[in-house]
């Protein structure tokens, strides 16, 4: 059961194959095996996943299911659950209980979607190998000595081990590509503002975006058709129509022409990821795409802009964290005046990544820097996203690598944030222009996935979506399952 | 640039953020990696460049201005540390 697509599962419930309620208990039994290990899961909602399913299976016998009525998937602890703990991976929330559920998560229980638990992250979002979080490391499937990227990595890693057929996830630089790249699944970042931010913890507002991490771009497509749409009670959402993605992505692929970054291929990236990307653009090619080299000017521009705006915003949107209404108090706070209460709270409850990150946010908006700094990288972004405004105009998507290196050992760059904010180089700049992107699986390099990286304009999920579809149907990298957890 | 303990002491009033003696000096070299990083903004042509805020360059959506949610006061307080009659507890503000 648990080796189906989230079409196939779908399909194989409808069809009565088996129930839903056969189908949760087994992923559950998968989740009790493996995760003790793997640490994708900071918390399992079994008797609820229970509840939900027999409700789905009599849905289904009622002929009035949709197309993920029983289907289990897990969200990232990032999504407020109404009644469950949301912790965002953090010390600060760990004894939070969501008062209310998030949008993302209110569309998926309508849809009837089975919602197995919640899974690990760096904390607050803010990481690239899922080490920051309060709960520990998650690891990788392939490789139990190596990252799964992040900050998405538990709901990356649960759908590589086949514990769940799909998972929500955010990305505001790469926290959806990126894990999805490293942990050999499909990941889709939307543009910004198709799906609802509400009830998603803000890391930074103008670049947060929720997506999908599943085994395909099908499995995407009927996802975002659930999650996306218009929301009064998120300020930026789009008030554009959703479109039928898991219709569109059957159409024949039309001659596309794809731009190839040249930047995107310089002496940062490993040799063997550059091989089974080169080898994918190709694919492509066979598929009747033509290619076209392009030039970015910017874009190595794009992590300092990224890690000026994004800590800025951080630190703004975590000032909300003093521990009064709620999240963590230190036992010693209530012993001095008030600000020193506001500072053992935060300075215990956050852990040292977010505790640079509010710093760094502070500095960049302070008196004497903000021109310099703040200033400054809301010009470069205007400038990188004109690059791919201009990019646009000559092609209909931009291809390349989605990371530099396939997964990277744990621990191997804890100890330095620079190297670690690095692995976003080629995932940054879609955020900063609010662009939607996927990370497809396109091969291995010394073992290990690597992904392709499709960027589009505003809004063309669905030529995104329909691109990796076929490029899915030609290849069969997406299928491949890790050692052990066939 | 680079952050001296001096800096960091500063931004962690601003910041209501309390970092133990001990981390300071990590803190503050790891602050001072991140500012280099950051510093190559300044290589790049920007004049009359006009900042970007919105990725989607749209204008913030209005609403009418009315209630729109009710009052749940007892269910939020159920995540506050320490509450009384219904009221938040902090440290002594006022004598």
């Amino acid at each position: 059961m648990h080796d189906n697509t989230l079409a196939l599962t779908a399909r194989a419930l409808r069809a009565g194959d088996f129930s839903s309620l056969e189908l949760t208990k087994h992923c559950l039994e998968r989740i009790g095996r493996f995760d003790g290990a793997l640490n994708a899961f900071v918390s399992v909602t079994d008797d609820r996943a229970l509840a939900q399913a027999a409700a789905a299976d009599r849905r289904i016998a009622a002929g009035d299911a949709t197309a993920l009525t029983g289907v289990p998937i897990a969200h990232k602890d990032i999504f407020c659950t109404a009644g469950v703990r949301t912790s965002c991976g953090s010390r600060m929330l760990d004894n939070f209980i969501a008062p209310y559920d998030a949008t993302v998560v209110e569309r998926l229980d309508a849809a009837g979607a089975i919602t197995l638990g919640k899974t690990n992250m760096d904390e607050f979002a803010m990481g690239s190998s899922n080490e920051t979080s309060f709960y520990g490391a998650v690891l990788n499937p392939w490789d139990h000595d190596a990252v799964p990227g992040g900050s998405s990595g538990g709901s990356a890693a649960a759908v590589a081990a086949r514990l769940v057929p799909g998972a929500t996830g955010t990305d505001t630089g790469g926290s959806i590509r990126q894990p999805a790249a490293l942990s050999g699944i499909t990941g889709l970042k939307p543009t910004y503002g198709r799906v609802s931010r509400y009830g998603m913890i803000a890391f930074a507002s103008s670049l947060d975006q929720a997506g999908t991490l599943t085994r395909t771009a099908e499995d995407a497509a009927l996802l975002l058709e659930a999650m996306a749409g218009f929301d009064s009670r998120d300020s930026t959402s789009l008030d554009e129509p959703v479109p039928a993605y898991s219709q569109a992505i059957e159409e024949p692929l039309e001659a596309l022409t794809i731009g190839v970054p040249e930047n995107f291929f310089d002496e940062g990236l490993d040799a063997g990821n550059a091989a089974a990307v080169t080898a994918a653009l190709g694919e492509l090619e066979k598929l009747g795409a033509t290619l076209k080299r392009i030039r970015l000017d910017n874009v190595h521009l794009s992590v300092p802009a990224y890690y000026v705006v994004a800590p800025a915003e951080a630190s703004s949107n975590l000032s909300r964290y003093d521990g009064v209404r709620y999240g963590y108090r230190s036992p010693e706070a209530m012993n001095d005046d008030l600000n020193a209460f506001y500072k053992l709270n935060r300075g215990e409850g956050f852990g040292a990544e977010v505790r640079r990150r509010i710093l760094i946010g502070a500095w960049v908006l302070s008196t004497g820097y903000y021109d310099a700094y703040y200033l400054k990288a809301q010009k470069v972004r205007q400038l990188i996203s004109r690059d791919f405004t201009s990019a646009f105009e000559e092609v209909d998507i931009v291809a390349g690598p989605t990371t530099p290196t396939p997964a990277f050992g744990l621990g191997q760059k804890t100890g330095d944030p620079v190297q670690m904010y690095l692995n976003d180089i080629y995932t940054i700049g879609a955020n900063l222009a609010g662009l939607p992107a996927m990370s497809v699986p396109c091969g291995f390099s010394g073992g290990l996935p690597v992904g392709l990286q499709l960027i589009g304009p505003h809004l063309s999920e669905a030529r995104l979506l329909q691109t990796a579809h076929h490029f899915q149907r030609a290849t069969d990298w997406h299928v491949r399952v890790p050692p052990g957890y066939d | 640039m680079s952050l001296n303990t001096k800096d960091i002491d500063k931004l962690c009033e601003l910041a209501r953020l309390a970092i133990r003696a001990d981390e300071v000096a990590d803190v503050s070299a790891k602050l001072s990696d991140i500012v280099a990083l950051v510093d190559q903004l300044q290589s790049a042509d920007t004049d009359g460049v006009p900042p970007m805020a919105h990725p989607l360059d749209r204008s913030q959506r209005l609403r009418a201005d009315v209630v729109a949610e009710a009052d749940e006061r007892e269910l939020f307080q159920e995540n506050a540390p320490l509450v009384e009659r219904g009221l938040y507890l902090v440290p002594k503000v006022i004598d």
